[in-house]
Protein backbone atom coordinates (compact mmCIF):
# COMPACT_ATOMS: atom_id res chain seq x y z
CA UNK A 1 0.00 0.00 0.00
CA UNK A 2 2.76 2.39 0.86
CA UNK A 3 4.54 1.87 -2.00
CA UNK A 4 1.33 2.82 -4.47
CA UNK A 5 0.52 5.75 -2.11
CA UNK A 6 2.85 8.07 -4.57
CA UNK A 7 0.18 7.01 -7.36
CA UNK A 8 -2.88 7.01 -6.48
CA UNK A 9 -2.07 10.24 -3.99
CA UNK A 10 -4.76 11.57 -1.82
CA UNK A 11 -7.12 10.19 -3.70
CA UNK A 12 -6.75 6.82 -1.51
CA UNK A 13 -7.31 8.48 1.36
CA UNK A 14 -10.51 10.30 0.03
CA UNK A 15 -12.02 6.77 -0.56
CA UNK A 16 -11.21 5.74 3.08
CA UNK A 17 -12.36 9.09 4.14
CA UNK A 18 -15.85 8.88 2.07
CA UNK A 19 -16.69 5.22 2.63
CA UNK A 20 -16.17 6.01 6.55
CA UNK A 21 -18.54 8.45 5.31
CA UNK A 22 -21.35 6.13 3.74
CA UNK A 23 -21.15 3.60 6.58
CA UNK A 24 -22.10 6.59 9.77
CA UNK A 25 -24.78 8.19 7.05
CA UNK A 26 -26.14 4.47 6.33
CA UNK A 27 -26.48 3.92 10.49
CA UNK A 28 -28.34 7.07 10.61
CA UNK A 29 -30.81 6.35 7.93
CA UNK A 30 -31.18 2.66 9.42
CA UNK A 31 -31.77 4.40 13.07
CA UNK A 32 -34.50 6.56 11.21
CA UNK A 33 -37.01 4.83 13.81
CA UNK A 34 -35.15 3.73 16.71
CA UNK A 35 -35.94 6.04 19.64
CA UNK A 36 -33.14 7.98 21.57
CA UNK A 37 -31.07 7.55 18.92
CA UNK A 38 -28.60 10.55 17.96
CA UNK A 39 -27.57 11.16 14.36
CA UNK A 40 -24.12 11.11 14.18
CA UNK A 41 -21.86 12.87 11.21
CA UNK A 42 -17.54 12.76 10.61
CA UNK A 43 -16.20 15.74 11.30
CA UNK A 44 -13.82 16.73 7.97
CA UNK A 45 -11.67 19.08 9.74
CA UNK A 46 -10.70 16.55 12.55
CA UNK A 47 -9.92 13.70 9.82
CA UNK A 48 -7.92 15.87 7.48
CA UNK A 49 -5.84 17.30 10.96
CA UNK A 50 -5.17 13.40 11.28
CA UNK A 51 -3.91 13.03 8.23
CA UNK A 52 -1.26 15.90 8.52
CA UNK A 53 0.19 14.14 11.85
CA UNK A 54 3.52 12.86 10.06
CA UNK A 55 4.54 9.66 10.72
CA UNK A 56 7.85 9.03 10.03
CA UNK A 57 9.90 11.39 7.47
CA UNK A 58 8.03 12.49 4.63
CA UNK A 59 10.51 10.80 1.46
CA UNK A 60 9.71 14.37 -0.44
CA UNK A 61 10.20 17.80 1.58
CA UNK A 62 8.49 21.18 0.93
CA UNK A 63 9.11 24.52 1.80
CA UNK A 64 6.46 26.41 4.10
CA UNK A 65 7.25 29.66 4.18
CA UNK A 66 3.49 30.60 5.26
CA UNK A 67 1.88 29.35 8.44
CA UNK A 68 -1.69 28.53 6.34
CA UNK A 69 0.75 26.25 3.80
CA UNK A 70 0.21 22.38 4.30
CA UNK A 71 3.71 20.62 4.57
CA UNK A 72 3.54 17.19 2.73
CA UNK A 73 3.43 14.20 5.10
CA UNK A 74 4.51 10.77 5.01
CA UNK A 75 1.15 9.33 6.05
CA UNK A 76 -1.88 10.10 3.89
CA UNK A 77 -4.23 7.87 4.86
CA UNK A 78 -5.95 9.20 7.89
CA UNK A 79 -6.82 7.63 10.52
CA UNK A 80 -10.67 6.72 10.80
CA UNK A 81 -10.72 4.81 14.31
CA UNK A 82 -11.62 6.36 17.84
CA UNK A 83 -12.63 9.70 16.07
CA UNK A 84 -15.50 10.35 18.30
CA UNK A 85 -17.48 11.47 16.03
CA UNK A 86 -19.84 14.34 17.15
CA UNK A 87 -23.99 14.55 16.98
CA UNK A 88 -25.90 16.53 14.34
CA UNK A 89 -27.84 19.09 15.83
CA UNK A 90 -31.65 18.16 15.45
CA UNK A 91 -33.46 21.02 13.06
CA UNK A 92 -36.56 19.03 13.85
CA UNK A 93 -36.47 17.24 17.53
CA UNK A 94 -39.07 14.78 17.88
CA UNK A 95 -41.14 13.29 21.17
CA UNK A 96 -39.22 9.74 21.44
CA UNK A 97 -35.14 11.78 21.50
CA UNK A 98 -34.30 10.48 17.99
CA UNK A 99 -32.53 13.51 16.02
CA UNK A 100 -32.52 11.70 12.87
CA UNK A 101 -33.88 13.78 9.72
CA UNK A 102 -34.30 11.24 6.88
CA UNK A 103 -33.84 13.66 4.03
CA UNK A 104 -30.97 15.60 5.68
CA UNK A 105 -29.59 12.26 5.71
CA UNK A 106 -30.07 11.17 2.24
CA UNK A 107 -28.70 14.09 0.53
CA UNK A 108 -26.06 13.63 2.51
CA UNK A 109 -25.44 9.87 1.49
CA UNK A 110 -25.88 11.00 -2.16
CA UNK A 111 -23.14 13.92 -1.67
CA UNK A 112 -20.64 11.01 0.02
CA UNK A 113 -21.38 8.64 -3.18
CA UNK A 114 -20.22 11.67 -5.42
CA UNK A 115 -17.15 11.90 -3.31
CA UNK A 116 -16.36 8.36 -3.00
CA UNK A 117 -17.14 8.06 -6.56
CA UNK A 118 -14.82 11.19 -7.75
CA UNK A 119 -12.15 9.88 -5.71
CA UNK A 120 -12.69 6.53 -7.59
CA UNK A 121 -12.62 8.31 -11.14
CA UNK A 122 -9.17 10.00 -10.17
CA UNK A 123 -7.42 6.78 -9.03
CA UNK A 124 -8.77 5.01 -12.08
CA UNK A 125 -7.56 7.64 -13.85
CA UNK A 126 -4.13 7.29 -12.39
CA UNK A 127 -3.81 3.69 -13.33
CA UNK A 128 -4.92 4.57 -17.05
CA UNK A 129 -1.69 6.85 -17.15
CA UNK A 130 0.14 4.00 -15.67
CA UNK A 131 -1.26 1.55 -18.00
CA UNK A 132 -0.72 4.02 -20.77
CA UNK A 133 3.26 4.25 -19.72
CA UNK A 134 3.49 0.44 -19.25
CA UNK A 135 2.43 -0.60 -22.88
CA UNK A 136 2.96 2.21 -24.93
CA UNK A 137 0.09 3.28 -26.33
CA UNK B 1 -13.33 -4.38 4.01
CA UNK B 2 -14.78 -1.82 6.04
CA UNK B 3 -17.16 -0.61 3.17
CA UNK B 4 -19.66 -3.76 3.76
CA UNK B 5 -20.00 -2.64 6.87
CA UNK B 6 -22.84 -0.19 4.71
CA UNK B 7 -24.63 -3.96 4.22
CA UNK B 8 -24.82 -5.13 7.42
CA UNK B 9 -26.25 -1.67 8.58
CA UNK B 10 -28.86 -1.31 5.91
CA UNK B 11 -29.63 -4.90 6.28
CA UNK B 12 -30.42 -4.52 10.10
CA UNK B 13 -32.96 -1.71 9.17
CA UNK B 14 -34.80 -3.85 6.30
CA UNK B 15 -35.51 -6.83 8.75
CA UNK B 16 -36.64 -4.39 11.46
CA UNK B 17 -38.86 -1.94 9.19
CA UNK B 18 -40.10 -4.98 7.64
CA UNK B 19 -40.91 -7.15 11.25
CA UNK B 20 -42.65 -3.70 11.91
CA UNK B 21 -44.69 -4.11 8.86
CA UNK B 22 -45.86 -7.40 9.91
CA UNK B 23 -47.00 -6.30 13.24
CA UNK B 24 -49.12 -3.55 11.27
CA UNK B 25 -50.35 -6.34 9.10
CA UNK B 26 -51.17 -8.31 12.13
CA UNK B 27 -52.92 -5.42 13.56
CA UNK B 28 -54.62 -4.44 10.98
CA UNK B 29 -56.00 -8.22 10.07
CA UNK B 30 -56.98 -9.00 13.45
CA UNK B 31 -58.89 -5.29 13.93
CA UNK B 32 -62.03 -7.02 14.37
CA UNK B 33 -61.57 -10.18 15.74
CA UNK B 34 -63.77 -9.31 18.82
CA UNK B 35 -64.27 -11.57 21.73
CA UNK B 36 -66.15 -12.11 24.90
CA UNK B 37 -63.37 -11.65 27.57
CA UNK B 38 -61.41 -8.08 27.20
CA UNK B 39 -58.40 -10.24 28.37
CA UNK B 40 -58.09 -12.91 26.14
CA UNK B 41 -59.39 -10.68 23.09
CA UNK B 42 -56.10 -9.94 20.58
CA UNK B 43 -54.01 -6.99 21.66
CA UNK B 44 -52.16 -4.49 19.03
CA UNK B 45 -48.84 -5.49 19.09
CA UNK B 46 -45.54 -3.15 18.81
CA UNK B 47 -42.08 -3.61 17.63
CA UNK B 48 -39.51 -2.23 20.02
CA UNK B 49 -35.94 -0.97 18.22
CA UNK B 50 -33.03 -0.20 19.84
CA UNK B 51 -29.42 1.39 18.09
CA UNK B 52 -26.63 -1.58 18.94
CA UNK B 53 -22.77 -0.53 18.02
CA UNK B 54 -21.08 -3.52 17.07
CA UNK B 55 -17.70 -3.84 18.77
CA UNK B 56 -15.58 -3.64 15.22
CA UNK B 57 -17.08 -0.48 14.48
CA UNK B 58 -18.38 1.87 17.51
CA UNK B 59 -19.10 4.89 15.15
CA UNK B 60 -21.95 3.72 12.99
CA UNK B 61 -24.71 1.70 14.38
CA UNK B 62 -26.92 -1.11 13.06
CA UNK B 63 -30.95 -1.99 14.41
CA UNK B 64 -32.24 -4.24 16.23
CA UNK B 65 -35.50 -5.40 17.47
CA UNK B 66 -35.44 -5.80 21.12
CA UNK B 67 -39.07 -7.76 21.09
CA UNK B 68 -42.73 -7.22 20.03
CA UNK B 69 -44.65 -6.07 22.75
CA UNK B 70 -48.25 -5.90 23.67
CA UNK B 71 -50.14 -2.87 23.52
CA UNK B 72 -51.74 -1.96 26.92
CA UNK B 73 -54.62 0.22 25.88
CA UNK B 74 -57.96 -1.16 26.97
CA UNK B 75 -59.83 -3.51 24.91
CA UNK B 76 -63.12 -1.74 23.10
CA UNK B 77 -66.58 -2.33 24.38
CA UNK B 78 -69.20 -2.42 21.96
CA UNK B 79 -72.69 -3.08 22.79
CA UNK B 80 -73.74 -5.86 20.04
CA UNK B 81 -76.53 -7.99 22.21
CA UNK B 82 -77.48 -9.77 18.67
CA UNK B 83 -73.39 -11.13 18.44
CA UNK B 84 -72.68 -15.19 19.32
CA UNK B 85 -69.87 -13.81 21.08
CA UNK B 86 -71.51 -10.98 23.38
CA UNK B 87 -71.40 -11.38 27.34
CA UNK B 88 -74.56 -11.91 29.81
CA UNK B 89 -74.55 -7.68 29.50
CA UNK B 90 -74.77 -7.62 25.66
CA UNK B 91 -71.03 -6.45 24.96
CA UNK B 92 -68.36 -8.07 23.28
CA UNK B 93 -64.72 -6.71 23.24
CA UNK B 94 -62.95 -6.09 20.00
CA UNK B 95 -58.66 -5.33 19.50
CA UNK B 96 -57.49 -2.08 21.00
CA UNK B 97 -55.93 -1.41 17.72
CA UNK B 98 -56.07 1.82 16.15
CA UNK B 99 -56.62 1.30 12.31
CA UNK B 100 -55.38 5.34 12.23
CA UNK B 101 -52.12 5.16 13.81
CA UNK B 102 -51.52 1.30 12.18
CA UNK B 103 -51.78 3.09 8.82
CA UNK B 104 -49.58 5.85 9.58
CA UNK B 105 -47.03 2.80 10.83
CA UNK B 106 -47.62 1.31 7.93
CA UNK B 107 -46.47 4.49 5.80
CA UNK B 108 -43.83 5.33 7.86
CA UNK B 109 -42.26 1.93 7.63
CA UNK B 110 -42.72 1.47 3.97
CA UNK B 111 -40.89 4.75 3.46
CA UNK B 112 -37.75 3.81 5.88
CA UNK B 113 -37.64 0.61 3.69
CA UNK B 114 -37.41 1.98 0.78
CA UNK B 115 -34.65 4.40 2.04
CA UNK B 116 -32.66 2.05 3.57
CA UNK B 117 -32.76 -0.63 -0.27
CA UNK B 118 -31.71 2.81 -1.93
CA UNK B 119 -28.85 3.02 0.68
CA UNK B 120 -28.47 -0.59 -0.16
CA UNK B 121 -28.10 -0.02 -4.10
CA UNK B 122 -26.48 3.20 -3.62
CA UNK B 123 -23.37 1.29 -1.55
CA UNK B 124 -24.03 -2.39 -3.71
CA UNK B 125 -23.05 0.25 -6.62
CA UNK B 126 -20.05 1.83 -5.11
CA UNK B 127 -18.55 -1.46 -3.98
CA UNK B 128 -19.05 -2.88 -8.24
CA UNK B 129 -16.99 0.32 -8.95
CA UNK B 130 -14.16 -0.39 -6.94
CA UNK B 131 -13.87 -3.78 -8.31
CA UNK B 132 -13.75 -3.29 -11.28
CA UNK B 133 -11.33 -0.36 -10.63
CA UNK B 134 -8.61 0.00 -13.19
CA UNK B 135 -10.10 -1.85 -16.09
Amino acid sequence: MAALDPIFGIHAAALSVQSKRLQVLAANIANADTPNYQAREIDFAKVLSSTQKPIGTPSVQTLTTDSRHIPIAAQTIPNLDGLNLPYRVAQQPSVDKNTVDVQVEQSKFADAALHYQAALGFANGSIRGLTTAITGQ
Amino acid sequence: MSSFRVFDIAGSALSAQSLRLNTVASNLANADAVGSDPNSVYKARLPVFKAVYDQGSPDAASVQVLGVVESQTPADRRYEPGHPLADADGYVFAPNVNPVEEMVNLISASRAYQGNVEVLNTAKELALRTLTLGS
